[in-house]
């Protein structure tokens, strides 16, 4: 059978999460910026209107602060993340099988539908914005990469209402109008390929879709054949059900200053480690190896550069915080030279594996029960009284390091401190 | 799910029940709350209540029918009193009940929330107070003004 695809997002997502708790953010220019408050990652239609582009760092725009009365906030992933769960939960209750693809996307795969595919995704953008408050688009199209340019459609020419579906249009008019896209708007291509491909002169969608498939595998690669079959309508691309368990966690953020002293770097780690391994216990498994990495600013030319990586093998695989900090600390100790100023600290655990089918040793064995209990106890406390209640003095209190968020929301669904007030 | 977490109604009743109590048994967030019952005996005989074992009550069960879209927001002032709204109060607002006329519900005003009750009347919409020492507002086009959500419940500590 013919596959129908949607991909639903919802629209300038971290501004609208915001806006939900915030009415005064409403109708005026606001931004999200990212981590340390250096790029703009979120943008309401009013800043996208004063110009405002994804990603230009924030001293770049800060002028419409009082010009336009431009307002900006620190991402709050907090929020974003309750939220996009709710939206995640309320989107997969219309379709059989949903693919989370990111914090505010996901694929649903609408084939056999019987009703009119774009009534339905007008009665999920009435759905979404009642119960969570939050506006989105929906395309659907024969394959992932016609759902995704389809919700691009969607988004971009207002007469769809936030709603396209490539099939309500005649085989000439679909591909009158994906001769006005640029072909830097297809899935997978973007900024590195298209001036490659505009040299071969391929510039709109449609050019993409008639070009010369294998011609394209030999020049770049499997991908491109794919997406130019995905633009004829034949779905290369299943969807993929909600991920299983990740087969490593990653968690890493740069400073809120440059870093030189080791026992800062320390502190670090250990609150990273601290994040991956509740993540890691929360899909029940355990790793068997740490990864430390670090880098210094590469956009400082002229200051030295270091970007070491230690990897520190366990000798049993554990899921318990304290022996992965003393893995990540040790690695750490490793690969620390003084006398460079580190943006970036990281710790990657892999060779994941079910925590319930560890290889024992005998020493650990006997030490494993009691860690067991006291990393659930942990994560129980921190689950019902907000994160860090119970934490590891490793990393550190005051946290000079941190990144700013000078100017972060609270966060209004996840602490009871913190919930927004009504007079 | 980790089994040795969840004890089931055939275990053994001499077996240990690990990391027993949940920290808060109403309002729990992981809803792991154990089964009534579910007692920790390790000699003499097996508690008589082992065959009648039940979940325990959820409070959050009975106060959030929509989860998703289910938000709790705190009171600020007096201006409800009369409808057993106080200061400091938990609101439990369900975004997905139709806001119909005579409800308590939370609106966006002016670019701040506020709990008033909800009056419709021949097309116009009025927010009630309900404490005389404040006026009502109809809402005109003058108001930045949308519906938020409904109230659901009121969680009062007295």
């Amino acid at each position: 059978m013919k596959s129908t695809i949607a991909l639903v997002d919802g629209n300038n997502f971290y501004v609208s999460c915001e806006r939900v708790f915030n009415p005064a953010l409403h109708r005026r220019p606001v931004v999200v910026l990212s981590n340390n408050d250096g790029c703009v990652v979120s943008r309401s239609n009013e800043a996208k209107a004063l110009g405002i582009k994804m990603g230009v760092p924030f001293f770049e725009i800060r002028s419409f602060v009082k010009s336009h009365g431009l307002r900006w906030l620190s991402s709050n992933y907090a929020l974003y993340g309750d939220m996009s769960s709710r939206m995640m939960a309320l989107l997969g209750e219309f379709a059989p099988r949903q693919e989370i693809y990111s914090i505010d996307e996901c694929f649903l795969d609408f084939t056999g539908m019987p009703e009119k595919t774009s009534d339905y995704g007008r009665s999920i953008r009435s759905r979404v914005r009642q119960y969570l408050g939050i506006t989105t688009c929906t395309g659907v199209g024969a394959s992932k990469t016609l759902a995704k340019l389809a919700n691009h459609v969607a988004k971009t020419h207002p007469q769809h209402q936030g709603v396209f579906d490539w099939e309500e249009l005649s085989a000439t008019e679909q591909n009158t109008l994906m001769a006005t896209l640029d072909v830097g708007e297809i899935w997978g291509i973007g900024r590195r390929l298209s001036p490659q491909l505009q040299a071969m002169g391929i510039r709109t969608v449609l050019d993409m879709k008639h070009a010369n498939a294998t011609q394209l595998r030999k020049r770049f690669s499997v991908v491109l054949q794919r997406t130019v079959a995905e633009l004829n309508g034949e779905s290369c691309m299943g969807l993929e059900d909600i991920a299983g368990r990740k087969s490593q966690i990653l968690a890493s953020r740069s400073f809120g200053r440059p870093v030189t002293a080791l026992h800062e770097l320390r502190e670090a780690a250990c609150s990273h480690i601290i994040r991956a391994a509740e993540r890691l216990r929360a899909q029940q498994s355990s790793c068997s190896q740490v990864t430390v990495f670090m880098h210094t600013n590469k956009f400082r030319n002229d200051d030295p550069q270091y970007n070491p990586a230690a990897l520190v093998p366990l000798t049993t695989a554990t899921d318990d915080t304290r022996r992965l900090i003393a893995a990540a600390v040790s690695g750490l100790e490793g690969i620390y030279r003084p006398g460079y100023r580190y943006k970036k600290i990281g710790v990657m655990l892999t060779g994941l594996q079910p925590a319930h089918a560890v290889q024992e040793d005998f020493f650990c064995a006997l030490e494993r029960p009691r860690a067991t209990r006291l990393m659930t106890a942990m994560d129980r406390i921190n689950r019902i009284y907000g994160m860090n209640t119970a934490t590891f003095a490793g990393a550190g209190v005051n946290q000079p390091w941190r990144m700013q968020t000078a100017q972060k929301s609270p966060s209004y669904t996840t602490s009871w401190n913190e919930l927004p007030r009504a007079g | 799910m980790n089994p040795a977490n969840t004890p089931s109604r055939k275990s053994s009743p001499s077996r240990r029940i690990p990391i027993g109590v949940p920290l808060s048994p109403a309002l729990n967030p992981d809803r792991q709350a154990l089964p009534l019952g579910a007692c920790r005996v390790t000699a003499g005989f097996p508690s008589p209540a082992t065959d009648h074992i039940e979940q325990r009550l959820d409070l959050s069960e009975y106060l959030v029918l929509h989860p998703e879209a289910t938000f709790f927001l705190r009171v600020k002032g007096d201006s409800m009193t009369g409808a057993g709204i106080h200061h400091g109060d938990l609101l439990i607002v369900d975004r997905s009940l139709s806001p119909a006329s005579g409800r308590v519900v939370v609106a966006a005003l002016n670019g701040e929330l506020t709990v008033k009750r909800l009056q419709r009347s021949r097309g116009k919409l009025t927010l009630k107070a309900e404490n005389p020492a404040y006026p009502d507002i109809a809402v005109n086009d003058e108001h930045e003004f949308q519906i938020w959500g409904v109230v659901a419940h009121v969680v009062h500590t007295p």
